[in-house]
């Protein structure tokens, strides 16, 4: 069930600097800047996709370290080859799949995708991947099972962050059923047309991308069908500032700064924040999932 | 040894700490404008000015203890020291609010309801009225006791700016909080011990 979502923000849709700027003038010569609907504009110049070296030099993955550039740094260390993953529980045929394996048998399609971290900085990622829920059928879900778990490798003697316990390693995170076999949940193994780099999730990491990104949980080695809701990092860390939903919310503040609005990576000391967009964007795809459901209590 | 390293630094003059500080912050900027300090650089340049700031913090706070308890004298460097650390958490407010924030309604916001901002901008409130009296003319209008006194709010702030620190990270991490014990450990090192130490033994 590949190619379920197409792109919307694509490569070549992305307005080149040259062009936007000119139509902002045009715009702000003709209607006075009150009139300009600068959130919009904003919005566009997001669409561009961040550089590779944007996306591969900023990144949080404390496993390697909690500065945006350890992973860069450290990461080269992360044997990502062989690779096997557990795929156990509520499974029809559980057991460890090869990565070589999964990959000869996916469909890979590129998906850009905007990423929303949760402390309020973004940046549009041009992933390629698979569907989760190919992965999952693969597998073979059992009618009981409700969440997917996920667990990142934990590895000390090649991830330097894990000798400090930042976190309660290996970090792990989940998704509900319906979460998880959306078509915009894929599980990315490439960057702009390469395979991903190690500070990115190497070999295989989830991409939800309307959900804050710790959500997407890198290099994964375990994936278990539950009926129960599974713990996540984040949230035995600071249940107050992390709910298991962690879906971008412009109107639910983090505990300790706001939400609504985020700083574009890219952009240098002088780019314009842009407003948080409910679902970071995604509402017509997703807003479905929760509806009926109180956003500001299942955070 | 300690006589020698005293006729040594006699011969520094304070106005290189100036002259660093402002070269150290310039160059920071610079690297923002120009990539060096990563993808996203608003962020980098407000944690470093802050960085800095702290580190000046301790430096002014290890003056006295170094002087009492090491012979060290470093006391003809600490208002540069000081003047130099405001001006760094001048600048890591500057680029909080006009760079990172962007708006002054959301910065008021913010310091009304974030208490990690909060906190850092009652630091800085006590810093201020020590920064417009580190001149000649403010020890003598104050007097050398109630100028002394007045400057103990360093102690105030120094505090503030480690929870502050300490405050903002995400998860447990050990560098601030290893900040936070320096701080504390500085403070303590001011207690009259050996008043205390003679009160417990007369009494």
């Amino acid at each position: 069930m590949a190619y379920r979502w197409k792109n919307t923000l694509t490569r070549d849709d992305a307005t080149p600097e040259a062009v936007f700027m000119n139509r902002r003038q045009i715009i702000a010569g003709l209607s006075g800047a009150a009139l300009v609907g600068l959130p919009d504009i904003a919005r566009a110049q997001a669409l561009e996709p961040n550089s590779w070296e944007d996306i591969t030099s900023y990144n949080n993955y404390y496993e390697f370290g909690t500065r945006k550039e350890d992973p860069a740094r450290n990461a080269h260390m992360l044997t990502t080859s062989p690779w096997k993953v557990r795929i156990d529980g509520m499974v029809d045929r559980p057991g460890d799949y090869d990565f070589a394996d999964i990959m000869a048998k996916m469909t890979i399609e590129e998906r850009i995708y905007r990423l929303r971290c949760v402390e309020a900085w973004s940046m549009v990622v041009p992933w390629n991947g698979f569907e989760l829920a190919d992965l999952l059928r693969m597998a073979g879900v059992k009618p009981q099972a409700k969440y997917v778990a996920f667990e990142t490798a934990l590895r000390p003697d090649e991830m330097p962050g894990v000798n400090s316990r930042v976190l309660d390693w290996p970090y792990v995170e989940g998704l509900r059923l319906d979460e998880a076999m959306h078509p915009l949940t894929i599980m990315a193994t490439g960057l702009y047309g390469k395979d991903i780099p190690n500070q990115n999730g190497a070999p295989m990491r989830l991409v939800v991308p309307w959900k804050y990104g710790f959500k997407s949980i890198k290099s994964i080695v375990r994936i278990t069908l539950t009926d129960t809701q599974p713990p996540t990092s984040w949230n035995k860390s600071n249940a107050r500032e992390y709910g298991f939903y962690s879906n971008v919310n412009p109107n639910v503040p983090h505990r300790r700064w706001s939400q609504d609005s985020e700083r574009v990576v890219g952009g240098g000391l002088f780019a314009k924040r842009v407003p948080t967009q409910m679902f970071n964007g995604y509402a017509d795809e997703v807003a479905g999932l929760y509806e009926g459901m109180n956003l500001a209590k299942f955070y | 040894m300690v006589g020698a390293l005293n006729t040594r630094l006699r011969q520094v003059p304070a106005w290189l700490i100036y002259a660093g500080g402002l070269t150290y912050a310039g160059w920071l900027f610079w690297l923002g404008l120009t990539g060096g300090l990563g993808a996203e650089p608003i962020q980098a340049l407000e944690r470093a000015y802050g960085r800095a700031a702290l580190y000046l913090l301790v430096a002014g706070l290890a003056v006295t203890p170094l002087r009492t308890w090491a012979g060290i004298n470093l006391l003809k460097f600490r208002r540069a020291i000081g003047v130099t650390c405001f001006f760094f958490v001048l600048a890591h407010l500057i680029v909080w609010a006009v760079l990172d924030v962007q708006a002054l309604s959301r910065v008021w916001a913010d310091i009304l309801k974030r208490p990690y901002i909060t906190v850092g901008m009652a630091g800085f409130a006590l810093l201020l009225p020590l920064a417009i009296t580190s001149n000649n003319w403010s020890v003598r209008k104050l007097g050398a006791a109630g100028w002394r006194k007045l400057h103990k709010l360093t102690y105030g702030a120094a505090v503030l700016g480690a929870v502050h620190y300490v405050m903002l990270v995400k998860g447990f991490q050990i560098r601030p909080l290893i900040f936070l014990a320096i701080v504390l450990g500085l403070l303590a090192l001011r207690a009259k011990w050996r008043r205390w130490a003679a009160a417990r033994l007369s009494a």
